[in-house]
């Protein structure tokens, strides 16, 4: 019963196939529910759609169906022998770029689309530029609809061309390509029969293989401390555990331990996890430490090691995507700032530059950074973060900015 | 060493992750408990969340009056075991002050009037967050679920304005009388919550397992033949051997046919079968998006 999971989003313009892919791969794996089944034929029927359309197991809402687009990411699940997976399924209209942000943001792979008609075009770019500001370890390009170019190679090979091309300037380290039919199912599940020039692997057997036991840092031992858990009854009168999920690293016990901000040394005496006590903790548990001594942690601390300690500062460099709709960042402006378990304030120091998607120039004549623009800034915050390159580690290298006037997510913000 | 965590402890730790977060950003949240297999999941993850305190939520039973008797019998045992406080949402007594008026006819059930009494229950506990068992495989709209669901005043749900949520950073912040709907087991499976069922051994309402029991067939569906029901003139009784795969309350919960007594024979079953566990319940068939909308006017 050992599995392991595995997160991937879809990404890539609008109707470019996501959807259709998705259910494709849910049908051809047989992890569809003969009611759902059902559901979504009664459903394309009365739309008077050819066949079923596999895109409705994933564009649940009213509106999406009324729309025939995706508007929201969709979760989905399946699972083989060898993994489980969490799809997240996102818009791929520019309207909607937050939500493919939000699915994209705790995958291990993107599925990126690209309609073998249109090539590669801009809303290709700014997904693949997202997903790898994101750090999203391994990009699978999937070149879609090859149904309707006469399944040729000539056009396989012109965009995977093109995609490299724009893809050298970007920071990604694994990419793949694959023709695909999403309607037809080709090289989705089962081999193209239409497509023996190609050489590679079906989708699936791609994402029951790529190897991704690597991808959280298990080098920098950070612990962001979520609350203190004290539980006040005379049986463990004198407990006080640091609760938290593991961001980097391992923990020990015996472990010698630097508590941040206040910089006091102390020694891991006990780790509480979930099946009870534990002698070590690496990422992604959840555990409570139990320290030597007497020490004053918080939430919003830190326990790292001594040796190996994130930046402690309040000037944070950042790359941000913006999602406000209707108000461009304020330069000079003040948000609220959610990283790890701190809640700060922060000033908008300058705007360094913003990203042209086409060429991927800085341009530092127009710097108003509007809703899905990607830019450059330099914050100040109230208190000092205790922040990791995210390229180093996506926990401690991550922040959200708040506008304090309407409570909404406004940015996701890359620490340089 | 060996870094690997397989993918039911990866998802108890994101579960636990969640409640601490909820503990940490709430003034007062609640655990609302339905009796259903994922509710006392979410009520073993919160335990096990913040051992050896107490697990710092009430449970809120949004109680319609028609329950199947086993239901209580687990629930007070439960709040018992774990020493939890238990606060009870009434759908009776809603009715009885004329709040919500009563359905009718036959397949009337009081699954629509459990809104009303839900956030009728938060506004009076002054609860600023609402722990929900929902998970996003049960069902289309729920799919499209964040973990931290932004309500507004009236206890709305925009599925096409929700927030943006980026990694494991939970925005929960809000005005004045909004409030949080919040989903920690949203990326566990069915399966997922029965390996778990199993591989921690708790013990589950007698009502997941297969026994023999009165029950009569409306629209494909098999029901639990009980005085909250009223039948029409062709709907025949007869014995059956039956297990419940999601539990509310009795007259919109389907039962099944199996013969699946132990938690290995239902793991058995879940994997191999066709239909999904909502495929029973007559309150998701009311409409294409019924629960689309029941979620929009603030439905769990
Ligand atoms: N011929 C052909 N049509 C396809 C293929 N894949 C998808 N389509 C069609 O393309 C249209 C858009 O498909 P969707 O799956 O909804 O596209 P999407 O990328 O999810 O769109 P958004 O989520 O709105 O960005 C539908 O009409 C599909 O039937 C394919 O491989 N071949
Ligand atoms: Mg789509």
């Amino acid at each position: 019963m050992q599995t392991e999971l595995l997160r991937f989003t879809t990404a890539g313009s609008v109707d470019d196939g996501k959807s259709t892919l998705i259910g494709r791969l849910l049908y051809d794996s047989k992890s569809i529910y003969q009611d759902q089944y059902e559901q979504i034929e009664r459903v394309s029927e009365k739309r008077g759609e050819e066949g079923v359309n596999l895109a409705l197991l994933t564009d649940g809402l009213k509106s999406e169906r009324e729309q025939g687009i995706t508007i929201d990411v969709a979760y989905r699940y399946f699972s083989t022998p060898k993994r489980k997976f969490i799809i997240a399924d996102t818009p791929g209209h520019i309207q909607y770029t937050r939500n493919m942000v939000t699915g994209a943001s705790t995958a291990n792979v993107a599925l990126v689309l690209i309609d073998a008609r249109h090539g590669v075009v801009e809303q290709t770019k700014r997904h693949a530029i997202i997903a790898s500001l994101l750090q999203i370890p391994h990009l699978l390009v999937c070149i879609n609809k090859m149904d309707l170019v006469d399944h040729s190679q000539s056009v396989y090979d012109k965009i995977q061309d093109d995609f490299e091309q724009f893809a050298a300037k970007l920071d990604v380290k694994d990419v793949s390509f694959i023709p695909i039919s999403a309607l037809n199912g080709d090289n989705v599940v089962n081999r193209s029969e239409k497509m023996d020039w190609f050489e590679g692997s079906t989708l699936m057997y791609y994402l029951e293989n790529v190897h991704i036991a690597s991808d959280h840092n298990f080098i920098d031992t950070r612990l962001p401390i979520q609350t203190v858990i004290r539980p006040y009854n005379d049986e463990f009168h004198d407990y006080r555990g640091y609760a938290g999920r593991i961001a980097g690293g391992s923990f020990k016990v015996g472990d010698k331990i630097v508590a941040l901000p206040s910089g006091f040394s102390s020694e891991v005496t006990r780790i509480v996890g979930a099946s009870g006590d534990q002698e070590s903790a690496y990422p992604p548990q959840s555990v409570t430490l139990l320290l030597k001594g007497d020490i004053d942690i918080s939430r919003g601390d830190m326990i790292v090691r001594e040796n190996n300690q994130p930046e402690v500062g309040q000037d944070i460099d950042l790359m941000i995507c913006w999602f406000d709709r209707e108000k461009p960042l304020k330069p000079k402006g003040k948000y609220a700032i959610k990283h790890t378990s701190q809640d700060v304030r922060c000033v908008i120091k300058e705007v360094r530059y913003k990203l042209d998607i086409n060429t991927l120039s800085r341009d530092q004549e127009d710097k108003e950074i509007r809703m899905n623009d990607i830019g450059r800034i330099l914050i100040r915050t109230t208190k000092p973060l205790f922040t990791d390159p995210y390229r180093k580690n996506r926990v401690t290298g991550s922040v959200i900015i708040i506008d304090e006037g309407t409570n909404n997510t406004v940015a996701a913000g890359m620490v340089i | 060493m060996n870094y690997q965590i397989d993918h039911i402890r990866e998802l108890e730790s994101e579960s636990i992750f969640i409640m601490r977060e909820v503990a940490a950003q709430f003034e007062n949240p609640v655990l609302m408990f339905s009796g259903g297999k994922d509710s006392i999941l979410m009520v073993y993850l919160a335990h096990k969340a913040f051992y050896p305190a107490k697990i710092p939520f009430s449970l809120l039973h949004v109680d319609t009056g028609h329950n199947f008797p086993e239901t209580l019998k687990y629930r007070d045992e439960l709040v018992e075991r774990f020493g939890a406080k238990l606060v009870i949402g009434s759908v009776q007594e809603a009715i009885d002050n004329g709040i919500v008026t009563e359905e009718k006819g036959f397949d009337a059930s009081r699954n629509g009037l459990q809104t009303s009494a839900l956030l009728e229950a938060l506004e009076k506990g002054k609860y600023d967050a609402a722990l929900g068992g929902a998970r996003r495989d049960e069902e289309k709209a729920r799919a499209k679920e964040r973990f931290f669901s932004h309500r507004d005043e009236f206890g709305q749900w925009d599925p096409k304005n929700q927030r943006p949520e980026l990694w494991n950073l939970f925005n929960g912040r809000k005005n004045i009388g909004e409030h949080f709907r919040v989903f920690p087991i949203s990326n566990w499976t069915e399966l997922d919550v029965w390996q778990y069922l199993a591989l921690e051994n708790i013990p589950l309402p007698s009502l997941y397992f297969a026994h023999e029991r009165e029950v009569f067939k409306r629209d494909g569906t098999l029901l639990a033949d009980c005085e909250y029901i009223q039948k029409r003139p062709d709907e025949e009784v007869f014995t059956q051997m039956v297990r419940c795969r999601t539990i509310g309350d009795m007259t919109c919960t389907g039962v099944w046919e199996s013969n699946a007594s132990t938690v290995d024979e239902i793991i058995q079953e879940i994997a191999t079968t066709r239909m999904t566990e909502r495929g029973g319940r007559t309150d998701d068939k009311r409409s294409e998006t019924s629960m689309e909308d029941r979620k929009k006017l603030g439905y769990f």
